[in-house]
């Protein structure tokens, strides 16, 4: 059976590692290679890099670190943020990375998900959400959830899915930096929905708010950020907590 | 020298770095002088097993001739299941023979490709294993799995669906369904032990 992933999110901003509360106020946490080096050795499945930056100021993800983390990370890592075209992807895919994940680009221009799924295969597409609650449904939001498109998060993931996304990442974005939990309504309601792995992400505040994510939340993943830069949370601590509770996780 | 061989299928990049990591002297290789060069090689790739074998068809006979040298050789993902007579992906395709038996498509999974951490059972004796515990986890991102024809060929299986033979060992040749490269300290310790057959 498949492991449920922790994954270690970096957002990059400018080339350091950043972390903020509703995607605003943002801190330093630290260098993109040596930190995710650090949760890799620790017992992290995956890495997730996110250039917050690159769509706003339409420019592409800075090289030098993704290289570097090729160099050094024993497990697969994503980068997302300013992937806009097939080439980018291939360019940030052929650095070492092994998925990339879209996501203002997508809402603009959906082929981006089949163009890239058709030339590297499905398991390199990472679909990108930024979700706000409305009633009983969820809106996408663009441009590091700051502009609302008007679409619904189970239509656009649908859709994502049937032009080739891999992997859906749901962030919730009243919860990101909150450490109130992941919205598990939110992943259920995907994940009973589509065919695609899920990974929950904004939120997670302490080991509980994990395993709820795997079972009611019903995700396949689950990823956080702050709460493992600052030392809040030790992974290899969170992995025996889950594995104590019947969660399969590799530790 | 460990070669990495480069047949324009997929990223070698991974796997350069991670033998960059243990220690280990490679270098990309593409032809068969390169090829004849080298203590070991390792056959990478990812991607469909006929343009795989279209473009491994002009280096047949020299990876026939290292093979027979008894140098030891490591196919990774789609380079392991090359290794074997068959594959079916897209249509009947002649591989390289190394190993005898096919390559199918996965049967009875809840979905594919299979992306993720998955066990690994040791079932039989091999010094690729040295120091991997069974249970260990590795990472897959995969289709079809390889049925080899002789049962003393699987060194290891894991269970998406169907149980599956995920690394395979015959004589000095070996193949893994999983990528070490990405599978942390497990991997790490695979390809150690590979480079120590060197």
């Amino acid at each position: 059976m498949l492991a449920k992933r922790i994954i270690a999110c970096l957002d990059v901003k400018e080339g350091v590692v950043v972390k903020g509360t509703n995607f605003i106020g943002l801190k330093y946490a630290g260098e993109p290679a040596e930190l995710s080096k650090r949760y890799a050795s620790e017992g992290a499945d995956e890495i997730v890099f996110l250039d917050i930056s690159a769509s706003e100021e339409g420019r592409k993800p800075n090289r030098n670190w993704i290289q570097l983390a090729a160099e050094q990370l024993n497990v697969p890592f994503t980068v997302g943020g300013g992937i806009s075209t097939v080439d980018d992807a291939r360019e940030v895919l052929s650095l070492g990375a092994d998925k990339v994940a879209v996501n203002t680009a997508a809402i603009n221009n959906p082929r981006l998900i089949s163009d890239i799924a058709e030339k590297f295969g499905s398991q390199c597409v990472v679909v990108a959400i930024d979700c706000k609650r409305e009633g009983n449904g969820w809106n996408v939001f663009s441009y590091g959830g700051s502009e609302a498109t008007g679409k619904d998060a189970v239509e656009w993931t649908l859709e994502c899915e049937k032009l080739g996304a891999g992997e859906i990442l749901a962030t919730s974005i009243e919860r990101d930096g909150t450490g109130n939990g992941f919205d598990c309504k939110l992943t259920s309601m995907l994940a009973d929905k589509l065919g695609i792995p899920i990974i929950a992400s904004g939120g997670a505040g302490g080991e509980k708010d994990f395993l709820d994510a795997f079972t009611k939340g019903k995700a396949d993943a689950a990823l956080a950020a702050g709460i493992f830069h600052y030392g809040k949370l030790s992974i290899v601590g969170l992995k025996q907590y889950l594995k104590k509770n019947g969660v399969e996780v590799r530790a | 020298m460990i070669g990495i061989l480069d047949y324009g299928m997929g990223n070698i990049g991974s796997v350069s770095y991670a033998l960059e990591r243990i220690g280990a002297k490679s270098a990309v290789v593409t032809d068969a002088q390169e090829i004849g060069k080298c203590d070991g090689l390792i056959i990478p790739g990812v991607g469909a097993f006929a343009p795989a074998m279209k473009r491994l068809e002009q280096l047949k006979p020299s990876l026939k001739e290292f093979v027979a040298s008894g140098r030891p050789m490591l196919g990774i993902c789609l380079g392991m299941e090359v290794l074997f007579d068959e594959g079916t992906e897209g249509g009947k395709c002649a591989g390289l023979g190394f190993l005898e038996g096919s390559v199918k498509k996965l049967e009875g999974a809840p979905k594919l490709p299979q992306v993720g951490w998955n066990t690994i059972e040791i079932t039989g004796e091999s010094p690729l294993f040295a120091g991997v515990a069974s249970g260990e986890y590795a990472y897959f991102v995969h289709s079809y799995a390889c049925k080899p024809k002789k049962a003393g060929v699987t060194i290891a299986t894991t269970e998406y669906g169907e149980r599956f033979a995920c690394a395979v060992g015959g004589g000095n040749v070996f193949g893994v369904q999983f990528h070490p490269e990405k599978s942390g300290a497990a991997g790490e310790r695979l390809l150690r032990n590979f480079a120590r057959m060197t």
